[in-house]
């Protein structure tokens, strides 16, 4: 493929003698949604960080748009336009949306001892990218705690996405959220996606990542089992893989294709 | 697009009134307070109270009460607490007044060193409580202690045995910046409203307030300064977003550790300049300077609607809580209450206070 953003080939990650990741490869390309798949303890959040810069693999090559990279910290990789939104999404709830928007990137007018924000600009631009991510703020100066768990993930990302993602890895994204809001989430990497960003999608709900995913990996005990196109595979087929096969074969058996 | 966007706001939310989006601001408590006391007042003290000279009578306790507690106010907005100001604020007069007296340095050296000496302390105060990671709490409890301590050693040591040191009006006398730190401003403004009956005289036709006490106007530009930083600059941004979660601010790229540092070194140096202040006004300085002075601008910071917890305040809340403070101690020789009701007073304002902002931080959050 031409247009691979990323590509990621056999990363270990040792902390001491534990084996985190023991053989990860993964790439993204820009437009399409990459869903990383595993279950509890399988070696995500290793992989999100080890992507996104905070931690650095054990062994394994990183190719950022075709060139051999190593990312020293999560701001190098923020600068090369890997963005993260982790679960805890990095808001704070007792401040507005647009401050959070533009929290340690303010926009400034001014220079000298005049340089100050520019907060009508900052408004201006945090209304519109909301509504582009088809949220209608009441004001700008609303503050993030009175959103719903789903408008403020949407606001993580478009404020990733503004601020010039060309990768973003969402870190469980629909994990905490209602039916409703999940389908909100799912329809702005959507529309994250129309807008040419390679997303990484981490979920260990099949479900929500077949309803968005063009690729699928599954993660499981550290190793990447390899990667599926979306008509390559069946939800069934998925679910199976993330638990390691046999026993959830088994219980899906007797609790009716319920999981 | 833009068309269509709009039309499909949401119905679940109503518009809100002008009246809710003040109700959300946090200074609300402290501008309600301001009224409520001057009404109580209005009712119970001597008609004095709220004449020109009245006001500049509590309102200077305000203003050197204010400037300790904007700083306090801004560095609680960033998520943390100083407790050694009040003593700071003997450290930094011991200091002010040795180098004056013992060394005979001119105000434009003197308070250079002062301000300075207390801004390497802030900045030691800072570091500690960002590498240890403990609550600023416990380690400016250590701070408030050390440099008490620390005040009363050295006036002993440069007084030759007291713990007060005298001769900073002799030693400052004629020097070109002592208007700006003591006495009043706009002097000849005054003398002449009163030439003209504008302003109440004394009997031989002076001013009976002779110029606005420079603490004052400190105060006034500080909280000016202060509430331009906090919503206007980036910086402003970064110790809210400091005080509200360091963790997702340093996620966000913001440098929480300098923020923290510089606003240890702002609250050092406000004390430091309540010292400069109050030092040349007294014309000498003692260890016990100071004292409880840390309490009353954390109240002050409070009524003006810091919540403790950070990332929630604002520098004109504290403007309002400082004078409120300043209006309480001193109005109450206009009244005929006992003035040690005082204390009974500021506990209950704080009470309230507390309750107050924990409300509003539920409107602002839309818990409920």
């Amino acid at each position: 493929m031409t247009n691979t953003i990323i590509h990621m080939e056999g990363i270990k990650k040792h902390f001491g003698n534990v084996i985190a990741l023991n053989g990860v490869t993964f790439d993204v390309s820009s437009g399409e949604c990459h869903c990383l798949l595993g279950d509890n303890g399988a070696g995500k959040s290793t992989f999100i960080k080890t992507m996104s810069g905070v931690h650095k693999p054990t062994e394994g090559t990183i190719t950022f748009e075709g060139k051999p990279l190593s990312f020293s910290s999560p701001r190098d990789a923020m600068e090369a336009g890997i963005a993260t939104v982790f679960q805890d999404l990095a808001m704070i709830p007792l401040m507005s949306v647009t401050r959070n928007f533009f929290m340690g990137r303010e926009p400034t007018k001014g220079r000298g001892l005049l340089k100050r924000f520019d907060v009508d600009a900052a408004n201006e631009i945090c209304m519109e990218e909301m509504r582009k991510m088809g949220i209608n703020l009441r004001a700008p100066d609303q503050a993030v705690g009175t959103l719903s768990g789903g408008e403020r993930q949407t606001v993580a990302i478009a404020r990733a996405v503004y601020f010039g993602a060309k990768v973003l890895i969402l870190d469980e994204p629909t994990s905490a959220l209602g039916v409703r809001q999940t389908s909100n989430v799912l329809s702005t990497i959507d529309r994250v996606r129309g807008q040419g960003i390679g997303v990484v999608f981490i979920s260990h709900n099949v479900r929500h990542a077949m309803a968005v995913g063009d690729r699928f990996t599954v993660l499981n005990r550290g190793q990447t089992l390899g990667t599926a196109k979306k008509d390559e595979i069946t939800s069934a087929e998925l679910q199976d893989l993330m638990a390691g096969g046999q026993e959830l074969a088994k219980l899906e058996g007797s609790l009716g294709g319920t999981i | 697009m833009t068309s269509n966007a709009e039309s499909t706001s949401d119905e679940r939310v109503k518009s809100e009134s002008l009246v809710t989006k003040f109700m959300k601001r946090p200074e609300l408590g402290a501008m309600g307070g301001v009224i409520l006391v001057t009404i109580f007042f209005y009712m119970t003290a001597d008609s004095t109270m709220f004449t020109l000279s009245g006001t500049m009578n509590f309102m200077t306790p305000a203003a050197q009460l204010g400037i300790l507690g904007i700083a306090a106010a801004m560095l609680m907005i960033g998520g943390e607490f100083d407790l050694s100001i009040g003593s700071m604020i003997a450290f930094a007069g011991m200091i002010f007044g040795v180098l004056t007296v013992n060394f005979g340095l001119p105000l434009i050296l003197a308070i250079p060193l002062t301000l300075g000496a207390a801004a390497s302390v802030g900045a030691v105060n800072g570091t500690i409580v960002i590498r240890t990671g403990l609550p600023s709490f416990i380690v400016t409890l250590a701070g408030l202690f050390i440099l008490r301590g620390v005040s009363l050693v050295g006036l002993k040591l440069f007084s030759g045995g007291s713990t007060q040191l005298r001769g900073v009006r002799d030693a400052l006398e004629g020097d070109p910046l002592i208007e700006i730190f003591s006495g009043d401003a706009f002097e000849s403004l005054f003398s002449y409203l009163a030439s003209i009956g504008m302003v109440e005289t004394f009997k031989n036709g002076a001013s009976k307030v002779p110029g606005i006490p420079v603490e004052i106007l400190w105060f006034i530009l500080l909280a000016a300064v202060a509430t331009y930083v906090l919503l206007r600059t980036p910086v402003g941004n970064w110790i809210f977003a400091t005080g509200g979660d360091s963790n997702a601010a340093s996620n966000s790229g913001v440098p929480v550790k300098k923020v923290k540092i510089s606003l240890f070194m702002l609250t050092a140096m406000a004390a430091a300049l309540v010292a400069i202040i109050t030092v040349i006004d007294a014309g000498s300085t003692d260890a016990r300077r100071g004292f409880m002075k840390e309490f009353e601008a954390i109240i002050t910071a409070v009524i003006g609607g810091c919540l403790l917890t950070g990332g929630y305040g604002s520098a004109i809340g504290a403007f309002f809580g400082a004078i409120i403070f300043g209006m309480v101690t001193i109005g109450l020789t206009y009244t005929n209450f006992d003035q040690d009701w005082f204390q009974v007073f500021l506990g209950g304002m704080l009470l309230l206070a507390v309750v107050f902002n924990n409300v509003i931080r539920k409107r602002v959050t839309g818990e409920h």
